[in-house]
């Protein structure tokens, strides 16, 4: 796709985003956020995240990869498994890189 | 630091700037990998560099370079991305009784400057500091600090990925990535439970047209997290 229409959808994130971070600031006091909102709000980065991570480990959908041999679903594994006992986000990529080119290979 | 007493409104901006240093350790290695991740995932390197300036937030940066990659259409794009980033509408909801005396020019560079990162090293000052007129200063420092620290970022990660060879599958990054931050965001089983319906949802709805399953697993996975959340016996 075009570097205009890259742009054009990259400014309309920006806009928005910045429209999110002025909401309150700009409402004065007639808006404010009630407790239903900002308990549904604790539950938008898990769901989004999930929504993300799923499809990139089973690219073919629930039925076609759940085989042992899928390399990035070890490495998924091995991801979850090291951001669980680190929590750090380097070492989560670099364990979840090194596991996907180990078992890469080792199928190769 | 030396800091002036005649001039509280630098005191105030340079304690904003060194309650924000601690953090660029965790911000800079993200910018860092944002940078490499958003080549990988096919984005040119201007836009990698542009996006930090006109997005301005980590997450959503990196879901709209895989969202790019993956042809998605433009709309789904934004609306993903205002949904990643609309916890900040409660960071704008916290600190706007703060704000309210100030002009809009204020208004409109503390609104673009307020991210996570920002708004978590400056709420304590800004609601347990001394009731001062020149206060905003010091959100002014953590964002400002926080800005320009993911800018110089995100260009050396361009400069990195630009050495890193294709065909190493460093798309996979992106994924891993976002493995990374559930994990470290997650603190209470419903959120897991949230995640795991987002999941599986996300699965069934792939043939969805114009990648609307994404939208609609969100949904339904935030909706499943307010039920689970019962279950916890917690209303917090």
């Amino acid at each position: 796709m075009s570097p205009g229409y890259l742009l054009l959808v990259m400014a309309a994130c920006g806009l928005l985003t910045f429209l999110i971070r002025l909401s309150f600031i700009a409402g004065g006091r007639w808006l404010s956020a009630g407790p239903g909102f900002s308990a549904a709000l604790r539950y938008v980065p898990p769901a989004v995240l999930g929504a993300l991570i799923a499809p990139e480990i089973f690219p073919g959908g629930l039925a076609s990869d759940l085989g042992a041999g899928s390399p990035r679903l070890w490495a998924a594994l091995v991801a979850l498994a090291v951001a669980w006992l680190t929590r750090n986000v380097l070492a989560t990529i670099a364990a979840g890189m090194l596991a996907l080119w180990g078992v890469q290979g080792w199928l190769a | 630091m030396p800091t002036n007493p005649d001039n509280p409104a630098r005191t105030e901006f340079l304690a904003g700037v060194r309650a924000e240093l601690p953090l660029l350790l965790g911000v800079v290695p993200f910018g860092l990998i944002f940078g490499v991740l958003g080549l990988a995932a096919g984005l040119p390197a201007w836009a990698v560099v542009l996006s930090s300036s006109l997005v301005f937030g980590g997450s959503s940066q990196v879901v709209f370079a895989q969202l790019w990659g993956a042809a998605t259409p433009g709309p789904v794009i934004v609306a993903t991305v205002g949904v990643v980033n609309l916890r900040h509408a409660l960071y704008s909801a916290a600190v706007a009784e703060y704000l309210r005396a100030l002009p809009w020019r204020w208004k409109l560079l503390l609104a673009y400057l307020l991210t996570d990162e920002a708004f978590a090293a400056a709420i304590g000052r800004l609601r347990d500091g001394p009731t001062t007129a020149q206060r905003h200063w010091f959100l002014f420092g953590t964002g400002f600090t926080l800005w320009a620290g993911w800018q110089l970022a995100t260009l050396g990660g361009v400069l990195l990925g630009a050495a890193i060879p294709a065909g190493w599958s460093l798309d996979f990054s992106i994924a891993l990535t976002f493995i990374a931050l559930l994990v470290l965001g997650v603190h209470r089983r419903s959120e897991a439970g949230a995640a795991l319906v987002a999941a599986v949802v996300a699965l069934l709805a792939q043939g969805l047209p114009h990648k609307s399953g994404l939208l609609l697993a969100a949904g339904v996975g935030v909706a499943a997290g307010l039920l689970f959340r019962h279950g916890e016996g917690d209303s917090a």
